[in-house]
């Protein structure tokens, strides 16, 4: 069996130019925690339901584990860890989650924090139900969502007062 | 700092790293040099293993070892353990590492391959050819208990075990009884399905002998003694930590799972790291499922409800095997009892064998399937009596100057099941309070002007918690005054970081942010039982509370020695150790930390700067005899009898005439776990725990078809809630009766949320519907069914039975709704 | 759940692509979304030996809203089809179904030649491409060809592509004046696939009477369905139409099979229930 090819990847994740050699079928989610050692995205199924995988692509939410790394060449990604200030302190929306006690275990919490960050980017008074509607393809198994909504509306709101960017 | 943090909403320590990506899951955790394993797992339900051909699959470029049962030597050849025995399983069933000749659902693993990597790993494990001989399958219930086919040959009619447990005569009883019922219940199987899959990572250290091993657990103290057990390891050598863990619900508390022991077993064989990251495929047929009984009734009562004779038997799918023993239906056997007190009671169960995935306890472990058995009965009893609901259940209620109540039962420990507190009265007027339960009818008709139809429903619970034998914490002041925790039981979301730092923080007078808990590893707290049964925050809250009161008395004691004042004019505030109105009179934590360990040698500034307390007398020695140094200690503290939490829902729902859809309209919920340590913490709990009842009252099931292929072993089909499948509220109301059995007051909360969800929706659909529904979980297509079948007369009426209760009928004993 | 191996090509050229899918022949898949085939490669339930990576052919990106319909490029994104008023303005159903398909996240990846070329009949595009007679553009190398919706879904997850082919753009025709359509669907949890679904159109006449009354359905067939259901309703006036009449002909006629989250009979009866209120809602819009 020959070895498997190859390819270069290189991409701007976070702001900085990085790259890798991957094979083809190497799932932007292993290439993102692996090859780039950003641990943040969690994989929870591998056939795009879950959405804990989910990072932005050139600023919109896509799922890491239905896209190959080999796709993202040329791109911006933004994963959760991106959304950390560069200070370290907070973001908004991580702010929001912490305040609001929007996650129990955390695994689901990278894809709903970069959903919701992109949302906010979009709309940011959002009324409660398009706040519903923007991570109502999100699954978390822990905290039954009533805070996570609660979190979405609290990161609006940090973000009108501080006048800050999600 | 002087507000107390025990019973505040405290923001959790744990989750500014979770939210910045920075948490460590098992996948995460640094695996440098490590291979990866992948397996090949049985596709059929039942069959003969009598060939394993690894040819095609070595070839494949990057594989670097395949294993099957053959290579397994000594305790990892033999069957995995039993972990829980019981009199009453007289036929225990459990699997091999690897299958050695037998597999007995679609999902064992059967070959073990590992490789540079996962996805090489994946495509050896596609070459590697089986050779299976299919054997007829054993799936569902009714056909396991005919017992013409069997899962194991040796064990007859599929009955893993038959359990009887009772106080008083219930037949004679039911005999006697003005009024009787004959009834069958009927609750499918779900699973815990965390987010985040198991995994293992094991490295061997050849020149020390060691094992380390991640595991993604409930119970690292658990895993270690196995993994010891099962490799010939002193359980010293064994060391495992369960890092951050991405939910368990139960299904983490299982183990050892084959790959727990099979990862370690060729880490110390290769001499690399190895590790295994479970996909979501392998998650949902090679891990646990639960809930899967069939109940039947027979109950009989008086005028106003009380019941005086109830008989329960019990049908219980176990799975394939019985590592976990009857922990379930033992659970659902005494919790069926829930906030009443019947004359007499016998229940019986009977384990049985199917080919599908392991049973072993999910979130509420068998009390859903209880709460169902019961409340659907009391819902019953109302019907036949045309009396409200809860004035039935009132009416059987243990009254509070009835505790502590003892049923003369045997509880899941071992011990009596006896409860220690509530008040189950006022928790009802709670929540008929918070429901508007009695401007039901009101609401009902409102609706039926608009073609609306609306249902509301009600179901009570009682929830064991806090169960023995024991767990520890370890607190340590640092010379730096920082707080060191340790609690061994490990934390899959719940928080029992933050809890545990605000229970250390009262008690040692250090700020939150200076207090760092860790959980789950046995390097840190070797002795620990696991997290189940809602038993973390009583047990290791406890624990740690009387740790922290060891270290404050030592601290106080030394520092009023160099003080040269006595410990009880001194007070803790702020990390300092200070005389009560005299606060220029101090020293810092982290100095008196220095002065517990009387060194020859001054390392930092902290232990020069305690040179200038060297007070006491020349004689005296450094460490007294019976003391230790440091400024640290260890508790432990163990329960002969858990602590009974206990709630109350009340859901009103709509369903669509035509397309039969159920919506959730208002949630309520009355909730007692005695004193809320964080109650934004338990709140969440309830939350999550609400979100699960709902997923498996109206949405979740496992799939077999009749050759026991799982069909929706993928979240596309196995439909757990969205946000939009959840109600828009939860409304919460609480009481707190504390617990008698611990010093904190404190009751658990992990499970209650999903507890009642089955029994709650099936009342308020039956009452929206006005016909019976007996079995659960229920999709719009099963009651459009159901509605053809009631209209085609197949299936009784039942009367609307809320608020506004009619006036007593006498009846004669009759057999009422079955079915 | 890792896909298996594959050769990977990126054309930077419409022609490049076509080259490759030509030689490929039966072993050449195109990656364009990847929503369904990525899924489908993690799962090992196909393992094609080459994947043509089209997602830098930009020519064939874009939503054109052009007199008589809306053009869509291959690689326009679900989420941009859905985003662009001027497609929603001239063919309301592309909005109306595009905002049922899944979740927002894979719509911003998804295509919606790529949904038509999966051919799922469960599929919201294919029911409106089939509903609004539209077309798929397929280009070999040395040619192109144009194929009606009605022949272009062969079967379940089949689609009339040969070997060689790549679709280059799907033609989604305005419909008349005096039209309303909606898209009506039930699903177990939102953003699943339905159990069914019926996207409608209702045509007036200058009298505000039913003219037209068509369907297309989901789930309840092999290939999308397509339904004249005004004979039910020819004539009436749009208020007050004998809609539950039209429910019956297209209970009569759909073909539904059971599953594990419906059966056969509760989706013929769904077809029902979502044809009444699909068309009375197209008919509200006809105006």
């Amino acid at each position: 069996m020959t070895a498997e090819e190859l390819h270069d990847v290189s991409l701007v994740v976070n702001g900085v130019l990085r790259t890798a050699q991957v094979p083809a079928r190497r799932l932007l989610s292993d290439v993102l925690r692996h090859d780039l050692g950003l641990t943040g995205t969690h994989v929870g199924c591998e056939h795009g339901v879950c959405g804990a995988c989910t990072v932005l692509l050139d600023g919109r939410p896509v799922r890491s584990c239905l896209m190959l790394g080999v796709s993202a060449d040329g791109h911006e990604v933004t994963t959760v860890e991106g959304l950390t200030r560069p200070d370290g302190s907070l973001g908004p929306v991580q702010q929001a989650f912490v305040e609001c006690h929007g996650l129990q275990c955390g695994f689901c919490t990278p894809g709903f924090v970069t959903t919701a960050t992109a949302f906010l980017r979009e709309n940011a008074q959002p009324t409660r139900d398009e706040a519903v509607q923007a991570i109502s393809g999100n699954l978390c198994r822990c905290t039954g969502y009533q805070n996570i909504v609660r979190s979405v509306l609290r990161a609006a709101e940090i973000v009108r007062d501080q006048g800050v960017q999600p | 700092m002087t507000t107390r943090l025990f019973g505040e909403p405290v923001q959790r320590v744990e989750d500014p790293r979770l939210v910045s990506g920075r948490g460590r899951y098992l996948d995460d955790v640094d695996d440098t040099g490590a291979v990866h394993a992948a397996f090949v797992r049985s596709p059929h339900a039942h069959a003969r293993v009598r060939g394993i051909d690894v040819a095609e699959a070595i070839d494949v470029d990057g594989v670097v070892g395949i294993y099957t049962y053959d290579d397994l030597e000594g305790a990892a050849a033999e069957p995995l353990p039993l972990l829980i025995p019981h009199p009453d399983l007289a036929h225990p069933r459990t699997g091999y590492a690897l299958a050695r000749d037998l597999v007995h659902h679609v999902g064992e693993p059967v070959v073990m391959v590992v490789a540079t990597d996962r996805y090489v790993a994946e495509d050896a494990a596609e070459r590697v050819v089986v050779d299976y001989e299919v054997l007829p399958p054993v799936v569902g219930i009714e056909q396991a208990a005919r017992g013409e086919r069997l899962v194991h040959a040796d064990v007859p009619g599929n009955v893993a075990a038959v359990s009887t447990q009772s106080f008083g005569d219930a037949a004679a009883a039911i005999a006697a009884a003005p009024h009787t019922l004959d009834l069958h219940w009927d609750i499918e199987r779900s699973a815990s399905m965390p987010m985040e899959g198991k995994g293992v990572l094991a490295r061997w250290d050849a020149g020390e002998r060691r094992l380390t091993v991640f595991s993604s657990t409930q119970t690292s103290t658990g895993v270690r003694g196995a993994i010891a057990a099962k490799l010939g390891l002193p359980v010293t050598s064994v060391d495992v930590i369960a890092p951050d863990v991405g939910g368990g619900f139960g299904v983490k508390i299982m183990h050892p799972w084959p790959e727990e022991v099979l990862v370690p077993w060729v880490a110390v064989r290769l001499g690399r790291p190895v590790k295994w990251v479970e996909d979501r495929r392998e998650h949902f047929i090679s891990s646990a499922h639960e809930r899967g009984q069939l109940q039947t009734v027979k109950v009989g009562f008086d005028d106003a409800g009380r019941i005086l004779g109830l008989e329960v038997d019990l049908l219980h799918d176990n799975g394939a095997y019985t590592p976990y023993g009857l922990i379930v239906p033992i659970i659902t056997s005494t919790q069926i009892m829930g906030p009443y007190k019947p004359g007499a009671y016998r229940v019986t169960f009977t384990s049985l064998y199917t080919n599908t995935v392991i049973v072993t306890p999910y979130r509420g472990a068998g009390r859903p399937q209880a709460a169902y058995a019961i409340e659907r009965t009391m819902d019953r009893i109302a019907q036949h009596l045309g009396l409200d609901r809860t004035a039935v259940r009132e009416a059987n209620f243990v009254q509070v100057e009835d505790f502590p109540y003892d049923y003369g039962l045997t509880w899941q420990d071992g011990r009596p099941y006896e409860y220690d507190s509530g008040d189950f009265p006022a928790s009802m007027a709670k929540l008929k309070a918070l429901v508007d339960w009695d401007s039901f009818e009101q609401v009902r008709d409102e609706a039926r002007a608009q073609g609306r139809r609306v249902g509301i429903g009600v179901a009570c619970y009682v929830e064991g918690t806090g169960i023995g034998p024991y767990e520890g914490g370890h607190v340590t002041v640092e010379t730096s005054g920082k707080v060191k925790v340790a609690i061994g039981l490990s934390t899959q979301g719940q928080g029992h970081q933050t809890i545990c730092a605000q229970i250390v923080a009262d008690e040692l007078g250090v700020p939150l942010a200076d207090i760092e808990v860790t959980t789950g590893d046995t390097r840190r707290m070797g002795y620990a039982v696991g997290t189940f049964a809602s038993r973390a925050a009583v047990m290791s809250g406890n624990a740690v509370g009387l740790a922290a009161r060891t270290v404050r008395e030592k601290a106080l004691r030394i520092a009023g020695n160099a003080l040269e004042c006595d410990p009880g004019d001194l007070e803790l505030v702020n990390g300092v150790v200070r005389v009560k109105g005299d606060p220029s009179v101090s020293m810092a934590l982290g100095t008196v930390a220095v002065l517990a360990n009387p060194l020859r040698y001054a390392f930092d500034e902290a232990s020069k700067a305690a040179t200038q307390f060297t007070g006491g007398h020349v004689d005296d020695l450094p460490i007294a005899a019976g003391d230790e140094p440091g400024l640290e200690a260890s508790e432990f503290f163990a329960v002969s009898r858990s602590t009974f939490a206990n709630g109350m829902h009340a859901v009103v729902v709509e369903t669509d005439p035509e397309t039969a859809e159920v919506k959730i309209l208002r949630y309520c919920v009355v909730h007692d776990c005695g004193r809320l340590v964080n109650p934004m913490i338990v709140e969440g709990q309830i939350h999550g725990g609400v979100a699960q009842g709902v997923g498996g009252a109206l949405y979740e099931i496992m799939a077999y078809d009749e050759n026991g292929q799982l069909l929706n072993a993928s979240f596309m089909d196995f439909l757990m809630p969205y946000v939009t499948e959840v109600p828009d509220t939860i409304e919460i109301d609480h009481l707190e009766t504390p617990s008698t059995r611990n010093p904190l007051g404190i009751k658990g909360a992990g499970e209650a949320g999903t507890i009642p969800g089955s029994a709650l929706l099936a009342s308020a659909i039956e009452d929206a519907e006005g016909f019976a529904i007996t079995r659960m979980p229920i999709s719009p297509s099963e009651l459009f069914h159901l509605r053809q079948r009631h209209a085609a007369g197949e299936i009784p009426a039942v009367a609307n039975q809320a608020p506004a209760a009619k006036p007593m009928r006498k009846r004669t004993t009759r057999k009422g709704p079955t079915s | 759940m890792k896909p298996p191996r594959f050769t990977y090509h990126r054309p930077e050229s419409v022609d490049d692509a076509l080259a490759v899918l030509a030689e490929a022949g039966h072993d050449g898949k195109v990656l364009a979304g990847g929503q369904s085939l990525i899924p489908i490669l993690n799962m090992r339930l196909a393992a094609p030996g080459h994947l043509v990576d089209i997602n830098r052919l930009t020519e064939l990106a874009g939503v054109r809203t052009e007199a008589d319909g809306v053009r869509v490029g291959a690689l326009a994104r679900h989420a941009e089809v859905e985003a662009d008023d001027a497609a929603a303005g001239r063919v309301p159903l592309l909005r109306q179904g595009l905002r049922l398909v899944a979740h927002p996240t894979i719509r911003n990846r998804g295509t919606t030649v790529g949904s038509l070329v999966h051919a799922d009949p469960s599929g919201e595009m294919t029911a409106v491409l089939a509903l609004l007679g539209g077309s798929v553009e397929l280009a070999r190398l040395g040619g192109t060809r144009t194929v009606a919706a009605a022949d272009f879904f062969v079967g379940p997850l089949e689609s009339c592509l040969e070997p060689g082919e790549l679709a280059v753009s799907a033609w989604f025709p305005a419909l008349p004046g005096h039209t309303g359509t909606a898209f009506l669907e039930l699903a177990r949890r939102r953003g699943d696939y339905a159990m069914c679904g019926v996207a409608a159109v209702v045509t007036l006449d200058a009298d505000g009477a039913v003219a037209e009354a068509r369907a297309a359905y989901l789930s309840v067939s092999p290939v999308p369905l397509v339904l004249d259901l005004t004979e039910a309703v020819s004539g009436q006036a749009a208020a007050t139409a004998d809609w539950a009449a039209a429910a019956d002909l297209a209970r009569a006629r759909v073909e539904p099979e059971a599953d594990i989250h419906a059966t056969a009979e509760y989706r013929r009866h769904l077809a029902g229930v979502l044809t009444a209120r699909a068309l009375a809602e197209a008919a509200g819009r006809a105006a």
